[in-house]
C-alpha cells in the first residue's frame, strides 16, 4: 500500500512542481471557451439549442482531462528514456503495484486539471443546474481520467520513444475529442458519425458531465457510468498486461 | 550466491551473451572485466530480472530470476551503468522513494540515508532537484541510493564511470567495509584494470559474449605470463577497438547526462 502511495505521490509532486505545465495546459481550454463558446453562441441560440457555453463547458472540461490523463500515462516513456523506469522495475514491487500507483497519480492530476477548468468555465459564465452535483461530477471526472491514463500507459508500453507522440495526438487524442459530442449535440448527425460517437467512450464521459453540471444529456446517466466503468476496467487490465511485458 | 549455467541472450541480429557459466560464492567480490559491447550489461540485466534470457539457467541466492522475479528483486541491489534518477525529484526524495520500494523501515531510511548522503557529500544538497546536479553528483547519488537497503548481493554496472579518484576511493572503501561487516556479495563490471585488480577477489574476462577466463588477478597474470593485469587483458582480448551501437534511447541518455 505504501508502495502504491509513493508512486501516486511522485506524480502529484511532479505535477505541482511544473507550474508551466499547469498554466500551459489551461491555455487551450480558455481559447476554446472564448473562441467557440462566445463565437458560436448566437448561432446555437438561434437554432433553438439554448446557451452554447453551458453546452460546451462540460466538453472542454473533459478535453482538459483527457489531454492531461493521456500525457500522464505516456510519461512512462520519459521514465524509460531517463532511465528511472529501470530503477522501479528492478525493485521488489509488482508491476501491477507500479501501474496502479502511477495510474491513480495521473488520474488525480488530470481530475485536478478538470476542476481548474470547471472554475474557469464558471468565470466565463457557465450556469450550473445545481451546486450539489459538483461532487458527483468530480467523481465522473476521476473515472474519465482513470480511463485515459490507462490508455496512455498502454500506448507508452508499446512505444520505444517520444517520436510516436505526434502520431498519438493526431490519430487518437484529437479524434477522440472531436468525435465525442464535446463540441456539438449528438442528435441528427450523419449515420457514420453517430456510429463513431457511440463507440467513443469519451462521448459517455462528456454526456455524464453534461447531465450532472447542466442537466442536459443525450444518453442516460446510468448508461454513461456503466460504459465508462466497463471501458476503464478493460483498459486498466490491458494496460497492466502490456506494462508487465516491458523489458529495458 | 550467484550461479549461472550456459546462459545466452540473442537479440534479432546478434548474440550478446553466448553460453556463459560461472559461480560466485557468498561474500565474494567478483569483477566482470571486458571491452565495450562484451555482454557485461546484458548479463547483469538478465541476473537482475530486467531481461529474459534466450537460453540457460541462473540463480541468485538460490532463487531463479525468471521463475520468481519478485523474490529475486528482494535479495539484490543494483547501481546501473546509465542514469536512473528522477530528475524532477530532490536528492532526498530519490533516496526515500528507493527506501520505500525496498521496504526499508522509516527510521533506517532516515539514519542510513543521512549517513550515505554525507558519505557522497550530497547531504547539503539533499533538498535540491536532481536536474540541477552535475554528472558526477548524479552518479554519487545513485551509488548512495543503491546502498540504502543493504542487499545480500550488490550489482554495480561500471559504477565508477566518470567519478573522480576521491569519490572512487570513498566508494570502494565503503563497499569493502560492507562486504566485510555484512558479508554482502559484490558483483561489479568495469573496464578499469586497476580497480578490478585492487578490489576483486576473482575476475572474469568476457569478450564478444563469451567468458574467456576466470581467476584472481595473480592467476590471470600467471596464466598469460604477463607483468600486469592490463597486459594480461590485452593478450586475452586482442587490441582491436570495439564499437558499441547506440540506439535512440542511449543517445538520449548520453545527451541528458551532460
Amino acid at each position: 500500500m505504501q508502495k502504491i502511495y509513493i508512486f501516486w505521490l511522485r506524480q502529484i509532486k511532479k505535477y505541482f512542481r511544473s507550474k508551466s505545465r499547469i498554466i500551459g495546459s489551461l491555455g487551450q481550454p480558455i481559447l476554446f471557451l472564448l473562441a467557440l463558446g462566445y463565437g458560436f453562441g448566437s448561432v446555437f441560440q438561434q437554432a433553438g439549442e439554448g446557451n452554447y457555453l453551458n453546452f460546451l463547458a462540460p466538453g472542454i472540461i473533459a478535453m482538459s482531462i483527457i489531454f492531461t490523463a493521456i500525457f500522464s500515462g505516456i510519461e512512462v516513456i520519459w521514465d524509460r528514456q531517463f532511465g528511472f523506469l529501470k530503477e522501479t522495475l528492478a525493485a521488489p514491487v509488482s508491476r501491477l503495484q507500479i501501474m496502479i500507483g502511477r495510474t491513480l497519480g495521473g488520474a488525480t492530476v488530470a481530475t485536478f486539471q478538470g476542476i481548474l477548468v470547471l472554475f474557469i468555465s464558471l468565470l466565463f459564465g457557465l450556469e450550473l443546474s445545481s451546486f450539489s452535483f459538483i461532487i458527483p461530477a468530480i467523481l465522473v471526472m476521476f473515472l474519465i481520467a482513470l480511463l485515459f491514463t490507462a490508455i496512455g500507459t498502454l500506448i507508452a508500453s508499446l512505444l520505444e520513444d517520444m517520436q510516436g507522440f505526434q502520431l498519438i495526438m493526431n490519430f487518437l487524442v484529437m479524434p477522440l475529442f472531436f468525435l465525442s459530442g464535446a463540441l456539438y449535440p449528438l442528435d441528427n448527425l450523419p449515420n457514420f458519425l453517430t456510429i463513431i460517437t457511440k463507440i467513443n467512450p469519451l462521448s459517455y464521459g462528456v454526456d455524464a458531465l453534461r447531465i450532472l453540471l447542466t442537466d442536459n444529456g443525450h444518453f442516460s446517466l446510468s448508461l454513461d457510468i456503466l460504459v465508462l466503468s466497463v471501458f476503464t476496467a478493460c483498459l486498466l487490465f490491458l494496460g497492466s498486461f502490456f506494462f508487465k511485458r516491458i523489458q529495458v | 550466491m550467484i550461479k549461472v549455467k550456459n546462459l545466452s541472450k540473442k537479440f534479432k541480429n546478434f548474440v550478446a551473451v553466448d553460453n556463459i557459466s560461472f559461480e560466485v560464492p557468498a561474500g565474494e567480490i567478483f569483477a566482470f572485466l571486458g571491452p565495450n559491447g562484451a555482454g557485461k550489461s546484458t548479463t547483469i540485466k538478465m541476473l537482475t530480472t530486467l531481461l529474459k534470457p534466450s537460453d540457460g539457467e541462473m540463480t541468485i541466492n538460490n532463487i531463479d530470476p525468471v521463475k520468481d522475479p519478485k523474490e529475486t528483486r528482494r535479495s539484490f541491489g543494483i547501481v546501473f551503468q546509465d542514469p536512473s534518477l528522477d530528475e524532477d525529484l530532490t536528492a532526498w526524495e530519490n533516496i526515500n522513494f528507493h527506501g520505500v520500494l525496498y521496504g526499508v523501515p522509516k527510521k533506517v531510511r532516515k539514519e542510513r540515508g543521512e549517513q550515505l548522503l554525507k558519505l557522497v557529500e550530497l547531504w547539503d544538497r539533499r533538498k535540491s532537484l536532481v536536474k540541477k546536479f552535475s554528472g558526477g553528483m548524479k552518479r554519487r547519488l545513485e551509488i548512495a541510493r543503491g546502498l540504502l537497503h543493504h542487499p545480500k548481493v550488490l550489482f554495480l554496472d561500471e559504477p565508477t564511470l566518470g567519478l573522480d579518484p576521491q569519490t572512487r576511493n570513498l566508494m570502494w572503501s565503503y563497499l569493502k567495509e560492507l562486504n566485510k561487516s555484512e558479508k554482502t556479495t559484490i558483483f561489479f563490471s568495469t573496464h578499469y584494470m586497476d580497480e578490478a585488480e585492487r578490489i576483486a577477489d576473482r575476475i572474469a574476462i568476457i569478450d564478444q559474449g563469451k567468458i574467456i577466463t576466470i581467476g584472481s588477478a595473480e592467476e590471470l597474470k600467471k596464466q598469460t605470463s604477463t607483468e600486469s593485469l592490463e597486459e594480461a587483458f590485452l593478450k586475452l582480448t586482442g587490441k582491436k577497438i570495439r564499437d558499441e551501437e547506440a540506439n535512440n534511447v542511449d543517445r538520449m541518455r548520453k545527451f541528458n547526462r551532460r
